[in-house]
């Protein structure tokens, strides 16, 4: 029994020594940020992205030498895209006193990694995670991200309508899963406001000889502008149709009709037609900055989530600065609300929900043969 | 009242479409026992030879109307041509054969026109122009049926007309009515089985290449998968009528179209199809040869 205790008194006292020998006089204490997601594995090449544009964002704030005159440190962990190791890394991250986390990076990893984070009142931000209940349910205050959910789109759409002032909406779909499950979600959000009103609700057969009957219940029931989920053949087929029998009521879709080709078939009857389509990044100096950098770095072309990992790591350092640290969750979570940041994605902060404001998806019209975006 | 009146007019011109494609199909099944399944393939290439013709003739500066009727009788040469190649190639070796062979051999030819058009053409699909003008004069109705509709329906009717004289009055009616009754007798008393069915074929075509224009000019795409759907519908429309029957090929296309309209304007879009399809299983428990189709006595 002794002899346990004194082997368990000299290991203490080894970590100790260890731990304060290794930050010892010359290396000044660290800002330490955990990077969780699929760094192996089927689904590595997400993970990867983000983790190096962390690892970009990272490196150049060290080089300006770092923030509250500390260089930053990545504590990297791996969850495989699974949940149940994702439990097991945010446990690690939080025992280790890890008080932010840039990942996780899938919706179900992030949602029981949440669980740990939680009650640990760790923040965490997502660069992929697009499951839209991880920020709407309200259970995760913690939680934001700067990608849009998915249903982002059909919220901007109902947002849209709502600020041009047309109240009594139709919703249309062609039945398919990106276009059925956009309009679900469309008709969610119209249910839920008391100023909008649903005029109908319908799914089209895609590929369909004609649309006339349901243009014509359309017109009967008098909506004053129409979201349709789908694609840009039905949309060309409807729209015209709509301004052949001297309709004129609105048309909005989806990135699945932002597309050329629905100009060019719907030639004429294409103008005027709003459609969402994600946010263009290609004129934005830092998106440009960020992406030469990787591919000087790495020979190849940016993942799927290296500018919205890029975007995520900046805007919870400017937090941390603003802050003064890691420690108050609070503060942390007041700063990126209120305070815009520049960003690789544009100039963000978030909303209660803690999604991103400005990110995603533009709504965009087509003016004269192109699509032009509104402002 | 009014709301009704529209969607009996667009049901009206859903019917009269697949009625131009459902006489082909009956016509050739009434003859030759055959189902044609690359019926929609010809009038996706009727429709795919008017855009080619119409944009070339704009392009040589002809008027609307000059192009509109060239174009339409472009296709309708051009289809009949295939129609009647696909039948000299795919189905007259085959006669003789068992009666599945030939139907093989039809869903064989579908998909090589389709792929055909696809590698030729183009997958995407390409704006057609509206051919048929919008009448001035008819503007003040036009929010309850459009000209190009009227038009659809007009044509439709007209070609019944015609094609209903032609099969009761002249002598290649009463051959073909002769070879579609028994094939070997009619042989035997002197019709030219064999020229029959190319003319036919060659009608049947003709017929699905105008539907091909006037569709495609209505709803202002197309693509090379465009005569599945049509195909498939109007087959539906034939069988609903009585393969076989030409009446009835106009009636079962009508009440096709009306379903389709009339569910999705009282119930739900969401089952314009399941509408249509339970109507054909209900007329075929009570009347198993279709509406007007009489029924097939079996010869020992």
């Amino acid at each position: 029994m002794k002899k346990t205790i004194t082997i368990l008194v000299f290991i203490l006292v080894a970590a100790a020594a260890l731990y304060f020998g290794l930050r010892g006089p010359e290396a000044p204490e660290t800002i330490r940020i955990g990077v969780a997601g699929a760094h192996s594995g089927d689904l590595a090449s997400y993970g990867i992205s983000a983790l190096r544009g962390a690892e970009y964002v990272v490196r150049q704030i060290n080089d300006r030498g770092g923030i509250l005159g500390k260089q930053i440190e990545l504590v990297k962990e791996d969850d495989l895209c699974k949940p149940e190791v994702a439990t097991n890394s945010a446990t690690k991250l939080v025992s280790e006193g890890i008080r932010v986390v840039m990942g996780h990076i899938c919706s179900g990893a992030t949602r029981t990694a949440l669980g740990i984070y939680k009650p640990a009142k760790v923040l965490v931000m997502s660069p992929s995670a697009t499951n839209p209940p991880l920020t709407q349910s309200g259970e995760y205050p913690n939680f934001f991200r700067t990608i849009a959910s998915d249903d982002a789109q059909a919220r901007l759409e109902v947002d849209f309508a709502k600020k041009r002032g047309w109240t009594r909406i139709a919703v249309l779909h062609d039945k398919g899963d990106y276009g059925k499950g956009l309009a679900e979600y469309a008709k969610g959000f119209i249910e839920q406001d008391p100023d909008l009103e649903l005029a109908l609700y319908e799914g089209i057969t895609p590929g369909g000889v004609d649309y006339s009957a349901v243009v014509t219940k359309l017109d009967q029931a008098g909506a004053q502008a129409v979201i349709f989920g789908g694609y840009h053949p039905e949309a060309s087929k409807l729209v015209s149709q709509m301004r052949k029998k001297k309709m004129e009521t609105v048309f909005i879709s989806d990135d699945g009709v932002k597309d050329d080709t629905f100009i060019k078939v719907a030639g004429e009857f294409a103008d005027g037609v709003y459609a969402t389509g994600p946010k263009d990044v290609s004129t934005n100096p830092r998106a440009v900055e960020a992406t030469r950098a990787h591919r000087e770095t790495y020979k190849s072309d940016p993942g799927a989530f290296y500018l919205n990992a890029c975007a995520a790591t900046t805007a919870l350092l400017n937090a941390i600065e603003r802050a003064g640290g890691t420690g108050d969750f609070d503060a942390l979570a007041k700063v990126l609300r209120t305070e815009s940041v520049e960003t690789t994605l544009g100039r963000i902060r978030f909303d209660e929900r803690g999604d991103a404001i400005g990110v995603g998806f533009s709504v965009y019209q087509v003016r004269n043969g192109a699509y032009a975006e509104v402002r | 009242m009014d709301y009704f009146l529209k969607l009996f007019l667009g049901g009206l011109t859903k019917g009269s479409i697949y009625a131009l494609i459902a006489l082909g199909y009956t016509m050739v099944y009434g003859i030759i026992q055959l189902i044609n399944f690359a019926h929609g393939e010809i009038y996706m290439i009727g429709a795919f030879t008017a855009l080619i013709a119409a944009s070339v003739l704009g392009f040589l500066g002809f008027s609307q109307l000059a192009i509109l009727v060239l174009a339409s009788l472009v296709a309708v040469i051009y289809s009949a041509a295939y129609g009647l190649t696909v039948e000299k190639v795919a189905y007259k070796p085959l006669r003789q054969a068992p009666r599945l062979s030939p139907l093989i051999s039809a869903i064989g030819m579908s998909i090589f026109l389709q792929n055909y058009v696809f590698l030729a053409q183009t997958s995407d699909f390409l704006p057609f122009p509206a051919l048929i003008p919008e009448f001035d004069f008819w503007a003040p109705y036009a929010h309850i049926i459009s000209s190009v509709e009227l038009a659809i329906i007009l044509t439709t009717a007209a070609i019944m007309v015609v094609l209903t004289l032609l099969i009761k009055f002249t002598r290649m009616g009463k051959a073909m009515r002769a070879t579609a009754q028994d094939k070997e007798m009619a042989m035997l008393v002197g019709v030219d089985v064999d020229r029959v069915i190319s003319i036919t074929f060659i009608i049947g075509s003709s017929l699905a290449a105008v539907g091909g224009v006037l569709i495609a000019s209505r709803v202002g795409q197309i693509n090379f998968y465009i005569g599945f759907i049509a195909g498939i519908k109007a087959f539906t429309a034939a069988v609903l009528g009585g393969i076989g029957s030409i009446p009835g090929a106009v009636l079962g296309a009508l009440v096709l179209g009306w379903t389709e309209s009339f569910a999705t304007g009282y119930v739900s879009s969401d089952y314009e199809d399941v509408f249509a399809f339970c109507l054909l299983v209900f007329i075929l428990i009570f009347k198993p040869a279709g509406i007007l189709g009489r029924p097939d006595a079996q010869k020992v």
